[in-house]
């Protein structure tokens, strides 16, 4: 057998493993920041300093009753956690995590640290976070219910108008980086200026960047976005009906697609895994603290900025962040092209 | 290894499906997919020659084509709506005053 | 390995296209027709174009598709009856000439001639042509300048089909 092969397989087999387990941290995370925030302490029984939490968490929703409306859709309600999972974890499957490497040379050649090579990768990624609306669309029909289609509808509604200007940010990044590939974006960024300012994009896109997550939170359907799975107003939106291991799924789904986009921000504005004092094959240590900073931002804005409500939210993303993220990429090839 | 013939082959097989989606279907949505499917039959045909020509020019017109069909597709359901709202029905005949 | 992946692909499409048109739920047709649109993209992959793969999924199922899904939920499109026997085939001293039926054998006899005549190469040749091909920057530098009227007018044309959605589709115009 081929090493390299088997070497590739190795890591996809690696990655796939990480990202359930950065979906189970994401969840600790949120309820220990969540409970910093409101100044009182997380989750500690289980578990040293509650680590365990997650663990029961999921165990709790393994043990629960599969329940299914009887005028709901079998086929299609079964099929739309299935369809979430598998487009939050095949973006992730063009994401590089570290640098090109040879495993201290036991590979004849290097290998990147990701799950599949491709030359299109920023473009892979923006298709398949499309898709990902497919499963919240169908949840909400197949529901039968008039929470969950309102929810459904809004949600998709919401995702497709923000991905617009998630593209734009993209396009921007594009510009700046010569190449659709995210290696070498990373590598565009390594390096800094007079040795003391990393030459990470943020740096010469500030806005482009505030674009980008902006969007990203309103794709994933997280706070200040939330409106559509919000408590409050509609009882859960699209999951309303279901439960145990399809609930499990989404709420999997939700998590794994925060950890992609705050991945995809770490490798095309914070520098990837460029960073300063540590040798180049210890990269992907400064990946995991960008993204787990990310991920911690994200955190943040849930619990600290009110809902916004859903003409609010469909007027900011098409008025405001639309035009801004146009504008940004006008500025951006104007000043590419100027200085070459 | 696919030869030309074999791309040109589904995409004919592709094209008959949906003209006979846009003949038989009495649903105005399903006949909109069908036209849909004769579309990309074409595309296939695009990229196959631009392929085999070795010019991007394939995937050029495939872009444009996209984009078209967008267009149509949002239109034809706009209108697909407005008629709806006149006869709460989606089966073509029954937006037959025009005949004679 | 190409042939397979080209075998599974194109079933993938077929069949999914003959199913949209074979069932009577408009909701599945949607879902149908965005599984043959992945196969598709399976095939442009197969052909050295991941730029036209990747803008069809990006495209097609994921912004045209969704569009359709919504207008189905909308109307709440419902099953489809089976059509009624309403045409009147064509005859000839009272036999029916069954033109439709006769059509269609000339056209499989046509395609039986022509997949009879099979290429010996495989599809491309060499691969500089797969490299000429596949490169998003070729096709943005050709788009930009050989093309760029027609690039500027589909912006326009996009203006007015969304223009046109919104005017057609309102309560009262």
């Amino acid at each position: 057998m081929d090493p390299v092969f088997i070497a590739q397989l190795i890591v996809i087999g690696f990655t796939f493993f990480m990202l359930l387990n950065s979906a189970a941290v994401s969840v600790y995370l949120e309820r220990k920041v969540a409970g910093d925030l409101q100044q009182r302490l997380g989750p500690n029984r289980v578990g040293p300093y509650g680590t365990l939490q997650p663990v029961a968490d999921i165990l709790k929703l393994l043990f629960k009753e599969e329940l299914r409306p009887k005028a709901a859709d079998a086929f299609l309600f079964a099929l739309a956690p299935v369809l979430s999972v598998t487009a939050a974890f095949a973006a992730f499957a063009v994401v590089p995590w570290g640098a090109e490497t040879t495993f201290f040379g036991l590979l004849p050649e290097p290998i990147k640290l990701q799950a599949g090579d491709v030359n299109v990768a920023m473009l892979v990624i923006f298709a398949v976070t499309s898709m990902g609306v497919y499963g919240i669309v169908l949840a909400g029909w197949s529901s039968n219910s008039k929470y969950s289609l309102l929810g459904a509808l809004r949600s998709s509604a919401q995702m497709i108008s923000y991905e617009l200007s998630y593209g734009l940010a993209l396009a921007a990044v594009l510009l700046l980086g010569n190449s659709l590939s995210l290696t070498e974006v990373v590598n565009a960024q390594a390096g800094s200026w007079f040795g003391v300012i990393p030459k990470w994009f943020v740096f010469l896109q500030p806005i482009g960047f505030l674009i980008f997550m902006i969007a990203g939170i309103a794709e994933t359907n997280r706070a200040p976005f939330d409106f559509p799975e919000a408590e409050q107003e509609l009882v859960a939106g699209y999951h309303t009906e279901y439960s145990s291991f399809s609930f499990a799924c989404f709420f999997l789904a939700e998590y794994v697609n925060m950890v992609t986009v705050s991945a995809v921000a770490t490798n095309l504005f914070l520098g990837g895994w460029h960073g300063p004092l540590l040798p180049e094959w210890l990269g992907w240590m400064w990946w995991m603290a960008k993204v787990l900073a990310l991920i911690y931002f994200y955190i943040w804005m849930r619990w600290t900025l009110p809902r916004y409500r859903y003409d609010q939210l469909m007027h900011f993303g098409w008025k405001v962040l639309l035009p801004a993220a146009v504008l940004n990429l006008l500025a951006t090839a104007a000043v590419v092209l100027y200085w070459s | 290894m696919p030869t030309l013939n074999h791309f040109l082959a589904l995409s004919a097989i592709l094209f008959t499906i949906g003209t006979a989606g846009v003949f038989l279907r009495r649903n105005l949505i399903t006949i909109l997919l069908s036209v849909e499917i004769m579309l990309n039959a074409v595309n296939l045909t695009f990229v196959a020659v631009g392929r085999q020509l070795g010019s991007v020019e394939g995937q050029i017109i495939v872009f444009f084509v996209m984009t078209v069909a967008a267009a149509e597709a949002a239109v034809g359901l706009a209108i697909v709506i407005a008629l709806f709202r006149q006869r709460e029905t989606l089966n073509p005949d029954a937006f037959t005053s025009l005949k004679w | 390995m190409d042939q397979v992946l080209f075998y599974v692909f194109a079933a993938l499409t077929v069949v999914a296209s003959l199913f949209v048109i074979a069932q009577r739920n408009p909701m599945y047709s949607v879902l149908l027709l965005i599984a043959s649109f992945l196969g598709l993209s399976g095939l442009y992959v197969l052909l050295d174009s991941p730029f036209a793969a990747v803008t069809q999924i990006i495209v097609y199922a994921g912004a045209i598709m969704v569009l359709f899904l919504f207008v189905v939920m909308l109307l709440n499109a419902p099953h489809e009856e089976p059509p009624l026997r309403t045409t009147i085939p064509v005859t000839i001293g009272g036999r029916p000439l069954r033109v439709g039926a006769v059509l269609g054998v000339l056209f499989l006899a046509e395609m039986a001639w022509a997949l009879s005549r099979l290429a010996r190469q495989p599809i491309g040749g060499d691969e500089r042509t797969a490299g000429l091909v596949s490169s998003v920057r070729q096709i943005g530098v050709e788009l930009f300048t050989t093309h760029a009227f027609a690039f500027e007018v589909t912006s326009v044309l996009i203006l007015v089909a969304m223009v046109g959605a919104v005017a057609l589709a309102k309560r009262n115009l």
